[in-house]
């Protein structure tokens, strides 16, 4: 595999990998070089009979080399590589998180995930229909010719349909599990591996994952189709010109559902069409997260803006930002040589331009966290004093459908008019979550208060009717998933912790490695920026919801990591400081700060934090 | 050169065995503790006073769930307790409720299942002993069954101690303070290693039974006490008297889910190793049934399994100083040293029986290890700086012999002793001055175990002088070592011995090689002041090396 690495490597090269194409690409080529085994294996699992082990065998050659197939085969190649440009399309390295089921629905009805889901759902039918004709037999076509009284006749195989409508229905719910899980969010790992034992390491899980996902959709979808079969059944037969053969059953009822040999093919082509897609996914993340070395300093002033820090300031794209970061975090931690490069002074002038840079940034990436939890803080303090004040409103009352219709058009109109606007997953700046956070609040809130003086304008007209404050009440509930808001606050904090990790690296490095002392200067900041979010940080976990964990959920292609960023950024934070002050020991009484940050930092020389 | 047992100065049978537990009365009861004057913790932990939990699960289990209870409860039970073989014998056993057929084909699956079990027990011998026998096994403890002291732990900075106990129960103590909080969990059983969090004040990961725990130590609460269903944290001021008062009371009340995380991954149980990066970012856990190597990030509770053909499990972890390197020995004649930063891992096969022991020098460049029935010490040498690419490259080609500890008889005032034989743990400590060496010895054979202490000498080259034995009090034997790290006057070796006792072995030496900042001048003079002799004999107190 080191060649297989070689070639991969040397294959992007770095302007490559600064339009951010060449990784995704050699991703989504390797996912079709992956397709022929995976679409064997499952030619030789569908035609699997267990007493005639050679008509099976020689029938699955004749599969396999038949023009049919390779038709099919070519149409699956289409779809993995669709399926690849919307995983390139669709991805981010900080999740979008919704912070309320009402704004959930929002992501769900948003055009761009229609688009999502309708072309998913198309791929679906398209892969099932290689399936069926993969399979063969009684699932090849959708109508057959069977003999009646009145001669041979154009008949509905609702064999073909059953297997065409579980495709749509896998690929549409694929595409929505996709969006409530943030499959699309791509989280770096801690445990850096080369790309082919990642893959090797993965593949157990990715196979498992898409055998059960196919399980559960497809009970879904079978409970879907004993209620309402009858319809998209009747509407192929209008269309098409179809008959229903009377003399076999309908698949919609208890006895033409409980067909093994139906339900296995289902089973094991939805597990064909998740597999594949999976593996798309699973190769494209391991492509694109894996650790790129940046030069620090440029060779030539026509590389200059690809090193190291240009990368970091740079705000576009954020993967590459986030690549930068990870890269500052492995070499201060592993290259010494490199390390050195930061610390060394620029050729003429003699002033540390890599070390500004790379401090700068790492700074204001942690004042700016440190500024939104404070705001967030400052937010939910004066929240909760509305929200009492909410609770101790008396019970509105009023005409029930009246006050529906009034009450619900602002309220969703304004939830509408926020939603879009926070949905592009990808921001470009850490600074959209504030905002994101507060239009959401406060419109709603003042949406509320408006609905509070209108019940109460109402209330002396008409008798005191409860339900509206039910539903007001539903309204607040649904307002704040609690976990939810704490989780937006730290989407992005993977940036924090290599800000965190890399800088305290370096500094604990300087203390014996920095000739020129380009670090020292800047010591007071970077520790008092660290006391600081250590304040702010330690405040928000005092706060409800914020220290509760999210259950560990079993194996899905979504990634939760970015439920308990936070507390891999608390974990961080305390061991970034600990590592300073560990270095520096007592030196660290000859640093400026303030009395507050030296009383916190006495704690952390004590080991009592 | 070869260092061998024959250079060694003979031990001085019952030398210094002057009284060493001064028992002051508000000790006599419990554990007894006390603070030296160089705040070391002598502990003392009576064997009597322990008592192991009897916990003959499936026996005992049995009993309590009775058959009144419907097959399907008791399968359910079964499924959860003991996975698929459990279910299949419960179905089997109960032949009376359940359809002919179904308890033929369970009995026929399980049959076939023990003939698979007992395939893979044959090319893996280790697969067929119990849980508790395993880590007895694989434990650097020697005698782990039976020894009152089944763990210890040094925090990495501050004065402080975890002692893992018989009862299952862990003991922190802190010279500062005189209450010493004790951990219990439900899952807590069977401890086979605990190790403290680097850059860290109060995570302590402790290997269990059939998972990974992480305990919260809170540090500024002084009398924080960890009771029963365990978690919850009481801070009020320290008052003896009042306390078991208290604490009896609470043992109803809900545990609160932050003191302790529960790592656990199926099949990966007993857990026999755990080991912290030096950084402190990554928790490394291995069980000789499971052959995949757990990485866990501890804050988000998820793992990476680093899975490798060959060996059967993995036994013993030990990280070097500097974080590049790891070393996992397995239950077979191979080990492997993992380089961290790609996670490429290095075999080392052919050994003549598995790797029981390895440590590494404090700048990680050097790693010795010892071979279950061999009497040498080998060392690998990594040349290379860590951090280039392929990081393995300038790696040793082949294992040196650089101690020889075959049996020799010494020559004592009270006759000729027989020392050495084969090797259950060596520790370094972290100056890289000395090496201590727990010898198993062979009690048929008239051996005692002990401990055997090299000087490791590394510039210009690599040597290992003879320096000398620790021994006990009279008809004890030690059974686990630790050095202290935050020892500033040389090297401290911390013993656990069978008696339960532990005490603390001071080596006084100037470092050669790296000046302490902290420590000027002269180092104090190596015994303390009016007090009795320490535990060893005179002769490991060296000479200063300048």
């Amino acid at each position: 595999y080191a060649k297989y690495d070689q070639t991969i490597c040397s294959g992007h090269s770095k302007d490559g990998l600064c339009t951010g194409s060449s990784r995704p690409v050699a991703s989504i080529a390797w996912s079709v070089l992956l397709l022929p085994p995976t679409t064997a294996l499952y030619v030789v699992l569908s035609r699997f009979s267990l007493f005639h082990p050679l008509q099976w065998l020689t029938e699955c050659l004749t599969v396999l080399t038949s023009a049919s197939a390779i038709f099919s085969f070519i149409l699956l190649c289409g779809v993995v590589l669709l399926v690849g440009f919307f995983n390139l399309e669709y991805y981010s390295v900080v999740p979008s998180i919704a912070c309320s089921k009402i704004a959930l629905l929002g992501h769900v009805l948003h055009p761009r995930q229609f688009f999502h889901s309708l072309v998913h759902c198309i791929m679906g039918v398209v892969v099932a229909w290689c399936c069926a004709v993969t399979i063969g037999g009684r699932y090849q076509a959708l109508g057959e010719v069977t003999g009646t009284s009145h001669g041979p006749q154009m008949c509905l195989n609702e064999n073909h349909l059953v297997l065409l409508l579980a495709g749509a229905f896998v690929g549409y719910s694929h595409s929505l599990l996709g969006l409530v899980h943030n499959m699309n969010y791509i989280s770096f790992h801690t445990v850096q591996q080369y790309k082919y034992l990642c893959f090797k390491g993965t593949l157990p899980l990715v196979m498992r994952a898409s055998a059960v996902q196919a399980l559960y959709s497809l009970r879904n979808f079978l409970a879907l189709y004993f209620f309402m079969g009858y319809v998209p059944r009747a509407w192929v037969c209008r269309t098409l010109d179809l008959q229903v053969d009377s003399s076999v059953y309908s698949l919609d009822c208890v006895s033409g559902l409980l067909d093994l040999s139906l339900l296995y093919q289902l089973w094991i082509s939805a597990s064909f069409l998740l597999f594949t897609w999976y593996i798309t996914v699973l190769l494209f993340r391991i492509f694109v997260t894996e650790a790129y070395s940046f030069p620090v300093q440029p060779t030539f002033q026509e590389d200059a803006h690809q090193c190291l820090p240009e990368v970091i300031t740079g705000k576009q794209p954020t993967i590459l930002k986030f690549l930068a970061l990870q890269d500052l975090a492995r070499l201060s931690n592993h290259c010494p040589s490199r390390r050195q490069e930061v610390f060394s002074l620029s050729q003429p002038g003699g002033h540390p331009l890599t070390w500004t840079a790379v401090n700068r940034e790492c700074l204001s990436l942690l004042s700016d966290l440190t500024e939104r939890l404070v705001s967030h803080h400052d937010n939910v303090a004066s929240n909760g004093r509305t929200n009492r004040s909410w609770v101790l409103f008396p019970p509105p009352g009023g005409s029930r459908s009246w006050v529906l219709a009034h009450v619900h058009h602002p309220l969703t109109s304004s939830l509408m008019s926020i939603i879009p606007s926070r949905l592009p997953s990808c921001p470009s700046s850490p600074h959209v979550f504030p905002h994101v956070h507060h239009p959401l609040t406060s419109s709603l809130t003042s949406s509320l208060m408006s609905l509070t003086s209108l019940t109460s304008s109402l209330t002396s007209r008409c008798g005191p009717w409860p339900i509206c404050f039910m539903m007001s009440d539903w309204v607040l509930f649904s307002l704040q998933l609690p976990e939810a808001s704490s989780q937006a606050l730290f989407a992005d904090s993977q940036a924090h912790i290599w800000a965190l990790e890399g800088l305290s690296h370096l500094v604990a490095a300087s203390y014996s490695e920095d000739q020129y002392g380009v670090v020292q200067t800047t010591l007071p900041s970077i520790l008092s920026a660290m006391l600081m979010l250590q304040e702010a940080v330690d405040r928000h976990f005092k706060l409800p919801h914020a220290s509760s964990k999210p259950g560990r959920s079993s194996f899905s292609m979504g990634d939760s990591s970015y439920k308990t960023l936070r507390f891999a950024l608390r974990a961080t934070l305390k061991t970034s400081i600990y590592r300073i002050t560990a270095t520096f020991g007592e030196h660290l009484n000859a640093v400026q700060m303030s009395s507050e940050h030296r009383k916190r930092l006495q704690n952390f020389l004590e080991y009592k934090e | 050169m070869m260092c061998s047992l024959a250079l060694f100065p003979p031990p001085l049978p019952g030398d210094g065995e002057t009284s060493h537990y001064y028992s002051k009365d508000e000790f006599t009861t419990d554990p007894s503790v006390w603070f030296e004057e160089s705040h070391a913790l002598n502990l003392y932990f009576p064997r009597e006073s322990l008592k192991p939990h009897s916990r003959p699960e499936s026996s005992s289990k049995a009993a309590f769930r009775d058959h009144c209870e419907t097959l399907y409860t008791r399968s359910a039970g079964a499924w959860r307790d003991a996975g698929l073989s459990g279910l299949l014998n419960e179905i089997a056993n109960s032949s009376a409720e359940v359809p002919k057929w179904l308890g033929v084909s369970s009995r026929c699956v399980l049959a076939l299942l023990q003939w698979v079990s007992s395939f893979h027990g044959s090319l893996f011998p280790h697969l067929t002993l119990s849980s508790e026998e395993m880590t007895a096994e694989f434990s650097q403890v020697l005698d782990w069954s039976d020894c009152a002291v089944r763990g210890f732990a040094w925090h990495p900075h501050t004065q402080k101690c975890a002692v893992a106990l018989l009862d299952d129960s862990i003991k922190i103590y802190n010279p500062k303070s005189s209450t010493s909080p004790t951990l219990k969990h439900r899952l807590q059983r069977s401890v086979a290693a605990l190790q403290w969090k680097p850059l860290c004040a109060s995570d302590l990961a402790v290997a269990c039974h059939n998972c990974l725990l992480v305990w919260h130590v809170d540090p500024t609460s002084l009398s924080t006490r960890y009771t029963h269903t365990h978690t919850h944290t009481h801070t009020q001021p320290h008052s003896p008297q009042v306390l078991p008062q208290r604490f009896h009371c609470s043992p109803s009340r809900r545990p609160s889910s932050g003191c302790a995380q529960v790592l656990s991954h199926p099949g990966h149980s007993p857990v026999t190793s755990v080991a912290w990066s030096p950084s402190g970012s990554l928790l490394v856990s291995a069980s000789p049934r499971d052959t995949a190597m757990l990485v866990w990030d501890v804050a988000v509770e998820s793992c990476v399994p680093l899975h490798r053909v060959g060996g059967g499990g993995v036994t013993h972890i030990s990280w070097s100083p500097d974080g590049s390197r790891l070393m996992a020995a397995t239950p077979s004649s191979l080990f492997r040293v993992w380089e961290t930063r790609m996670w490429t891992c290095e075999r080392w096969p052919s050994l003549k029986g598995r790797c029981q022991s390895g440590c590494w020098s404090p700048d990680g460049s050097r790693l010795l290890f010892t071979v279950q029935g061999e009497t040498v010490i080998y060392a690998l040498t990594f040349t290379d700086t860590p951090g280039l690419p392929l990081g393995m490259s300038g790696g040793p080609k082949a294992a040196t012999v650089v101690a020889d500890l075959s049996e020799t008889s010494l020559d004592t005032p009270d006759g000729d002793t027989m020392v050495g034989g084969e090797i259950q743990s060596l520790a370094w400590d972290p100056r890289g001055e000395r090496l201590a060496v727990l010898l198993k010895g062979d009690a048929g054979a008239g051996r005692p175990a002990m401990i055997a202490v090299f000087k490791t000498q590394i510039n210009p080259a690599f040597k290992l002088l003879p320096c000398g034995f620790v021994q006990g009090e009279p008809g004890t034997e030690p059974r686990l070592m630790q050095f202290n790290p935050n020892f500033r006057h040389g090297a401290q070796l911390t013993v656990c011995w069978s008696n339960g006792k532990i005490t603390h072995v001071a080596f006084y030496f100037m470092s050669a090689r790296v000046p302490q900042p902290g420590v000027g001048g002269s180092p104090p003079l190596p015994i303390s002041q009016g007090r009795p002799a320490d535990y060893v004999n005179q002769t490991l107190y060296t000479e200063l090396i300048s």
